[in-house]
């Protein structure tokens, strides 16, 4: 298929609908604990009605339509009508605090807001009156809006009513509409995740969005009776781009768990054909398997231990692109049928061809991990501005250090300074009402991303990390604190790390434990604690994450390990600001936050008082005044 | 209470009429009446040993009291059985959870909806047409009405004896809905929650009483006074087996020997916020 700027989303799902009409399954919900199947004539219609219902109610060309909710059809729906109205969606994080959904609702001029049910209804009344340009709200969730008689509420069955309406008095509207436009307008209006200041809304026109899908399936085409899996934020690109650039063109079907909660669980009864996560959900896998792993058998742990070895054999002389020997196969082979085949299943996994990461760093040892276990998991690195990715592994040319080789016509260039810059059609608008910020990242056509990178000698892009964020170790080299964090994380019992030393004499790090699978480690020893702050604390956990970090630490050079290292009393959560939406961790702020414990873990003190307050989600405050230790790392 | 306070006797769900409870010597309840309003949501409190839960026993049928009457609408039901109550429409969750933990949530749940079941043995036993067609009717009510009313998609096929207190405590929850009730007792169903769990029940209690698909009168046995006070139309206080007040929730709250019986003097609100 050939994308003209003439193309833009609307008239490629008025021509994918017609094309495959009832006959094809577009979405399936699975709801009431049975999958629902939506067809592309159900699709259609549902889009058609809610499009003449904002026209209705007054939307415009250009005005800004926002969306908050889970992963579901009618989100979907949402954001296709918005569009085919010549209107801009904007999608918010569904777990947003009030703060931040004001904050980009205001700025980005949103009139109309979709918000799936109560809760998000709730948090959109309570800005209502701070955003003047905010007319109306949409709820579709009938759940708890019994006692909801605000007259700017609307259901969206309502607005399908008014849609039905309209289309009987103006038939041929609809269509006059999506004919209309052209792919350099506006669709989307992305809110980055900002590592370092506050969201900044990226504006992403038809064509970015539809040469992007194209050219990550020249790469690694799907077919139309594979399956996708959507249940990542939709405001995440990466969900983007899988749902709706590659989704149309493709014509894969789209499946949505039930809830949040039984994702896991959905995705293994779907058996998607294609995947594409942020590296915390390969984690969590990884985590699960390793903590199953403990729980099991002796005999179990056996053939794991056993089929691990040949799985990492076999995937390294992979990565050195040597031939595999007969026999080494056929124990691959063995190590399929026994182990690798039900793990696989267990998450969701038995049907993939290619399974990507990307959104932030995945550590060398998940990735083995994972190609150890036969899943063609693949790096890509991209952002917002590109409107998803422009660097993607090729199958059989894959390096863990690696993100691989730009998509089609897409360009990488490196400056001087080591800084990646990509130029691509997909390469966004600018960002909205930002004009200095488009100047600075957005120079003859060039994208400057701020991350530090270099091409090595195979042609792979290698991502070094964040610009600002790479340290000058003692001994005058740089170094990425990324990389050792995600070393780091490999161990189930660390959930998140911080690493700190740039200009320093030696590295520290902060470490977060996994409540759930240190606990449990706490349980089977009959280690007693009552919090996760207790628990932290304890010598016998500190002498875990020890062991942890030695092997973290192994083959570092000596001016990058981890001398020291202490046990946070809280884990690190976006809603108190110290990671992204996308779990990034915002290295400015918890440094700023945390200053005494920085300060602490470079003089010679033993432990570091805290006095503060924590905030809950509901508002409760918590006073915590506590020591936490400082533990050298033995050598 | 006031002249327009009196309930309306049409209006009466279930009524106990001076109802006395003797175990041995010990007077459990020495001639309480009550009378729960269709709609509302009723509170009992009273300090530990005040004789909640024999009252929850004697309106369910686990106790038959010694004296005085119990009716559910406007009949003397004092010589049915638990089992024949829970045909007329009460039904009931439990102080310490009655689950059957060897058995999935989903099952769990299917058993409240046993006496709806109209197929006998015979046509059971073929499973074709009206049992067929009546399965999946309660398949959809389990998953329409109650699954998702109590937010358990995610542990319907997890044996419940295997979930945190606080889930099990929906399940049974959503079996007590399951036989469709009128009038559901709820006895200390916020007990051993954390506060999350607490905000997510009285949602629930609130929904179950409030919306239209409902509509259960409920009566509520519970210590949290922060939840009884939000949620109550009406609370009876019971102190030693004798009824202090029977009143709105306002009233209740500055009666002086409530405050001094159960409320304490100068905790006035024993609440967990």
């Amino acid at each position: 298929m050939k994308i003209t700027k003439d193309l833009t989303i609307p008239k490629l799902f008025y021509e994918k609908a017609g094309q495959y009409g009832k006959g094809r399954v577009a979405m399936r919900e699975k709801e009431f604990g049975i999958w629902r199947p939506i067809t592309w004539h159900d699709y259609f219609q549902n889009v058609k009605y809610l499009t003449l219902g904002l026209i209705r109610l007054g939307l415009e060309e250009g005005d800004k339509v926002a969306m908050i909710g889970d992963n579901r059809p009618e989100g979907l729906w949402a954001e296709m009508a918005t569009i085919c109205a010549r209107g801009v969606g904007v999608w918010l994080f569904q777990d947003c605090l009030i703060d931040e959904v004001k904050y980009i609702i205001d700025h980005s001029d949103t009139k109309f807001l979709f918000g799936e049910g109560q809760e998000e209804v709730d948090k959109a009344i309570s800005v209502f009156n701070e955003c003047p340009k905010l007319e109306r709200i949409i709820w579709d969730d009938p759940k708890g809006m019994r006692d909801y008689n605000q007259d700017y509420l609307i259901s969206l069955k309502e607005v399908q009513d008014l849609g039905r309406e309209l289309e009987q008095q103006q038939p041929e509207l609809f269509e006059k509409m999506i004919q209309k436009g052209h792919g350099d307008e506006v669709a989307l209006l992305f809110y980055t995740s900002g590592t370092t200041s506050l969201p900044k809304g990226a504006l992403l026109s038809h064509n970015n969005m539809l040469t992007m899908g194209q050219h990550l399936m020249a790469v690694d085409p799907c077919m139309e009776t594979d399956d996708y899996a959507s249940y990542l934020p939709f405001a995440w690109i990466g969900e983007q781009m899988m749902s709706i650039s590659c989704g149309l063109q493709v014509g894969y079907t789209i499946n949505f768990p039930e809830k949040p909660e039984t994702g896991q669980e959905n995705i293994r009864e779907v058996g998607p054909h294609v995947m594409f996560a942020p590296p915390r959900m390969y984690e969590q896998m990884t985590r699960t398997i390793q903590v199953k792993y403990l729980d099991a058998t002796w005999m179990k742990r056996k053939f794991y231990a056993l089929s691990t070895k040949i799985g990492y054999h076999v995937a390294d002389l992979k990565f050195q692109k040597k031939r595999i020997p007969w026999y080494w196969a056929f124990l691959q082979w063995l190590a399929y049928i026994s182990v690798q085949k039900k793990i696989k299943d267990h998450l969701g996994l038995s049907r993939v061809r290619n399974a990507y990461t990307g959104g932030a760093a995945m550590g060398p040892d998940h990735f083995r991990f994972f190609h150890a276990l036969g899943v063609n998991l693949k790096q890509i690195y991209g952002q917002t501005e590109v409107a998803g990715i422009s660097v993607v592994h090729r199958s059989g040319d894959i390096k863990f250090d690696t993100v691989g080789h730009p998509i089609p016509e897409t360009e990488i260039k490196i400056t001087e300074d080591g800084e990646i810059l990509t130029r691509s059609p997909s390469v966004f608008l600018g960002y909205y009402k930002n004009p200095e910020a488009t100047q600075e990242t957005l120079i003859d056509g060039w994208l400057y991303s701020g991350d530090k990178g270099f091409i090595d000698d195979d042609g792979h892009l290698v991502v070094f990390d964040r610009t600002k964020d790479v340290f000058t170790l003692r001994d005058g080299r740089p170094f990425s604190p990324q990389y050792l964090e995600t070393r780091l994380k490999f161990s189930p019992y660390v959930r998140d790390s911080w690493v700190i030393g740039d200009k320093r004499e030696y590295v520290t790090a902060v470490i977060c434990i996994d409540y759930a699978v240190v606990g449990n480690w706490a349980d089977e020893k009959k280690i007693n604690y009552t919090s996760y702050q207790e628990l932290s604390q304890m010598p016998d956990i500190y002498n875990l994450v020890e062991a942890q970090i030695r092997q973290a630490n192994k083959d570092l050079p000596e001016t990058a390990r981890v001398v020291k290292f202490m046990n946070l009393y809280k884990e690190f959560d976006a809603d108190d600001d110290e990671l992204t939406r996308t779990r990034k961790l915002r290295r400015a702020f918890v440094e700023k936050r945390y200053q005494d414990i920085v300060e602490a873990l470079y003089l010679d003190n033993d432990n570091v008082h805290i006095d503060t307050t924590i905030k809950y989600e509901d508002g409760r405050e918590a006073h915590i005044k506590t020591d936490l230790h400082i533990r050298k790392v033995e050598e | 209470m006031t002249e327009s306070n009196k309930p309306k006797e049409q209006d009466i769900l279930m009524e106990l009429e001076d109802v006395h409870m003797f175990f041995g010597k010990v007077c459990a309840l020495a001639g309480v009446s009550l009378k729960v309003r269709k709609g509302e949501i009723h509170s009992v409190i009273g300090p530990n040993g005040a004789g909640k839960t024999v009252m929850m026993n004697i309106i369910n049928g686990l106790y038959s009291p010694q004296k005085g009457n119990i009716f559910y609408k406007q009949k003397k039901i004092n010589a049915l059985k638990p089992f024949e109550r829970a045909q007329l429409g009460i039904s009931r969750t439990f102080q310490k959870v009655e689950v059957f933990g060897g058995m999935t949530v989903l099952d769990n749940i299917r058993l409240g909806r046993h006496i709806h079941m109209k197929s006998g043995i015979t046509t059971g036993s073929i499973y074709l047409g009206k049992t067929a067609r009546e399965e999946v009717e309660h398949r959809n009510f389990i998953e329409e009405q109650i699954i998702d009313l109590l937010e358990i998609q995610h542990i319907r096929h997890k044996p419940v004896g295997m979930l945190p207190y606080g889930l099990q405590k929906r399940v049974e929850l959503g079996r007590a809905l399951a036989l469709e009730p009128e009038l559901l007792i709820l006895d200390e169903p916020l007990a051993g929650l954390n506060l999350e769990e607490v905000e997510d029940m009285a949602r629930f209690v609130l929904d179950i009483s409030e919306e239209e698909r409902w509509r259960v009168t409920c009566i509520l046995v519970e210590h949290d006074m922060g939840v009884v006070m939000d949620l109550s139309d009406r609370v009876f206080v019971l102190n030693f087996g004798n009824m202090i007040i029977d009143g709105t929730p306002d009233e209740v709250q500055n009666h002086p020997e409530v405050i001094k019986a159960y409320l304490g003097e100068e905790d006035l609100y024993a609440t967990r916020a």
